[in-house]
């Protein structure tokens, strides 16, 4: 991809992009946003049913940030469509089910405080690593928003690392409770670094990011802090996926009949 | 102390308040001022927690992105006051373990217009505009009251109150100037938080016990049912400008007064929710004991956590 010369803020010379590249590029971009979108929204449903007013405030924050990543995603994605009619509500809300790229970790219950934890620490390292990498693309678009995107994932790592810390060196109880919920999402790890048809396009182009040359640091940021946490680090070689290529699991449905309300409700309205 | 000298103390105590200076927590005060204090800030603190349900009900189904982040941000902000409240509560010299726990028992008190349902997204609209707006007529008052910690606690939470309330207006506005529905939501939002907004400014001067040394304290400046005035007729026009009506057929301006008359409010009503009667006071307070009790086991761990933590500090400081 030569588009370094450019200063158009898309940054892309989307004029100059064949149909199968802008939509390798739309949907690139829409599997990077809806991990957030739905781990945002899982989040969302939390506020004000914390263990603490520290921590909901703390998971509120996450929501915010990553739910401000999605727009900054959705508006670049909906600019990439050529399609007046995409905006970043469409985007978000007017999919159906199918569309959504969204990995299966992000949309698992809050089951409860540990399981929440883990999800996030699951993938708070995955994105950390993965926007590291972005932060390269040639696309500008994506670098910059990447580079905005490390300083939150950062602290959302901060955060969620050192509740592993906490719950597994905390109690027998917590320690049990959290030990379970590493073990049972555990089989969601895996899928983050499976590369859909659009991925492996995107590397092609220098744009997208190689995710399976993260997998190994992935696994040993994640087992380092599990061993100091006391944790046992499961060794399940059975993995799930399927959200990449929106086959989802049954919770999607109720996350999305949730989300989607007002706009299928009333459509064609602003709010 | 001979109680000669606990006067001494007392005139003293009262001439500063007086002088409009500030009391702090380590200031000598009346046990009666303490009590006092700490029963209001943890009412208003409770009353900012309890305030999260509502609106939070909405996050997930917010109908847009940027109205998501709003209303995410909006909540956090009233977690944000929980904190702050908590803290000026604190400086008297009670727990905020304990404090709960009075919140929890039902021995505490919270704002009762948060046991009224949020059924539509107007009502996100509403709550910024009527019920923020009540808020911040009763606690611009407050930034001066005589309490340090609670006065500055008070301006920070009156910017963002303003904030919210302007944020509100703009959702009612969207709507007001939307389609056919949405209006109608709109307008429906209003007469479902009017009354309760109203309500909300507490009971009529003549029902209302504290007011006498609270206004001394400066608690207070204004009684009620004057503070409820001044949230009629600010909030009238608003209401105009939104093309809506307010549910009063008694709403009137009266030239003489300068103010505008309204209609009776149901004190019946008020009563009932303010004893656990409301249509949500068991769902709001289900939610809270409940989220404590399930945090229990995280606050557990996170105490012998640290207190490992500390252990092992000591010993590799000793060896
Ligand atoms: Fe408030
Ligand atoms: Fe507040
Ligand atoms: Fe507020």
């Amino acid at each position: 991809m030569t588009n370094n010369s450019t200063t158009d803020q898309s940054s892309l010379p989307l004029g100059e992009m064949s149909e199968g590249q802008r939509g390798n590029l739309h949907n690139y971009i829409l599997g990077i946003a809806d991990n957030s979108l739905i781990l945002g929204q899982r989040l969302g449903e939390l506020c004000g049913h914390g263990p603490s007013l520290e921590t909901d405030i703390a998971g509120t924050n996450i929501s915010l940030d990553l739910f401000g990543q999605v727009r900054s995603y959705f508006q670049y994605a909906a600019q990439v469509s050529g399609d007046d009619t995409v905006t970043e509500d469409t985007l978000a809300f007017m999919r159906i089910e199918r569309e959504y790229k969204n990995v299966l970790l992000v949309e698992q219950p809050n089951t409860d405080f540990g399981y929440t934890i883990v999800r996030q620490f699951l993938f708070d390292a995955y994105h950390l690593l993965f926007l590291r990498e972005l932060e390269k693309s040639t696309d500008e678009t994506l670098s910059a928003i990447a580079k905005k995107s490390i300083k939150e994932v950062s602290y959302h790592w901060r955060f969620s690392s050192d509740w592993i810390r906490r719950l597994g060196d905390g109690t027998s109880e917590s320690h049990e409770r959290v030990q379970e919920a590493v073990t049972d999402l555990w089989m969601y790890t895996d899928e983050l670094f499976h590369q859909t048809e659009a991925d492996q396009a995107m590397i092609a182009e220098g744009i997208g990011v190689d995710t399976s040359k993260l997998k190994d640091i992935y696994y040993k940021m994640i087992s380092d802090v599990l061993e100091e946490a006391t944790l046992e680090i499961p060794v399940g070689k059975y993995f799930h996926k399927g959200g990449k290529q929106g086959i989802h699991s049954e919770h999607m449905g109720y996350i999305l009949s949730d989300m989607q309300y007002m706009q299928r409700t009333f459509p064609n309205m602003e709010w | 102390m001979s109680e000669k000298e606990v006067k001494n103390l007392e005139e003293i105590f009262e001439a500063r308040i007086a002088r409009d200076e500030k009391i702090e927590p380590k200031d000598w005060m009346p046990e009666k001022y303490r009590k006092t204090h700490i029963r209001q800030i943890s009412q208003h603190a409770h009353s900012e927690i309890v305030g999260m349900l509502p609106e939070g009900n909405w996050i997930s189904r917010a109908p847009s992105l940027r109205r998501k982040v709003a209303l995410l941000a909006k909540v956090q902000d009233e977690a944000g006051h929980g904190l702050y409240l908590y803290s000026a509560c604190e400086t008297l010299g009670i727990s905020r373990n304990e404090l709960y726990e009075q919140l929890h028992s039902g021995k505490a008190k919270y704002s009762s217009i948060f046991n009224y349902p949020t059924v539509t997204w107007a009502d996100m609209g509403a709550i910024g505009w009527l019920v923020d707006g009540a808020a911040i007529i009763n606690q611009v008052p407050l930034c001066s009251t005589s309490y340090g910690p609670y006065a500055r606690a008070m301006v920070r939470v009156c910017k963002e109150e303003s904030f919210h309330q302007r944020q509100g207006f703009e959702i009612m506005l969207k709507l007001a100037n939307g389609t056919p529905e949405q209006k109608e939501m709109a307008q429906d939002a209003l007469n479902r938080w009017w009354w309760p907004s109203l309500m909300m400014l507490g009971p009529t001067d003549a029902e209302s016990v504290h007011t006498e040394q609270s206004m001394k304290w400066k608690l207070k400046r204004k009684t009620n049912d004057e503070l409820r005035q001044q949230f009629i007729d600010q909030t009238v026009p608003q209401a105009d400008l939104l093309g809506l009506t307010i549910p009063d057929p008694d709403l009137k301006w009266n030239e003489e007064t300068g103010h505008y008359d309204f209609g009776n409010i149901n004190w019946d009503e008020f009563w009932q929710v303010v004893k656990g009667h409301g249509p949500c006071n068991k769902e709001r307070m289900n939610a809270r004991v409940g989220a404590w009790k399930r945090g229990a086991w995280v606050r557990d761990a996170a105490m012998a956590y640290a207190e490992k933590k500390e252990a092992r500090k000591k010993v590799s400081k000793a060896s």
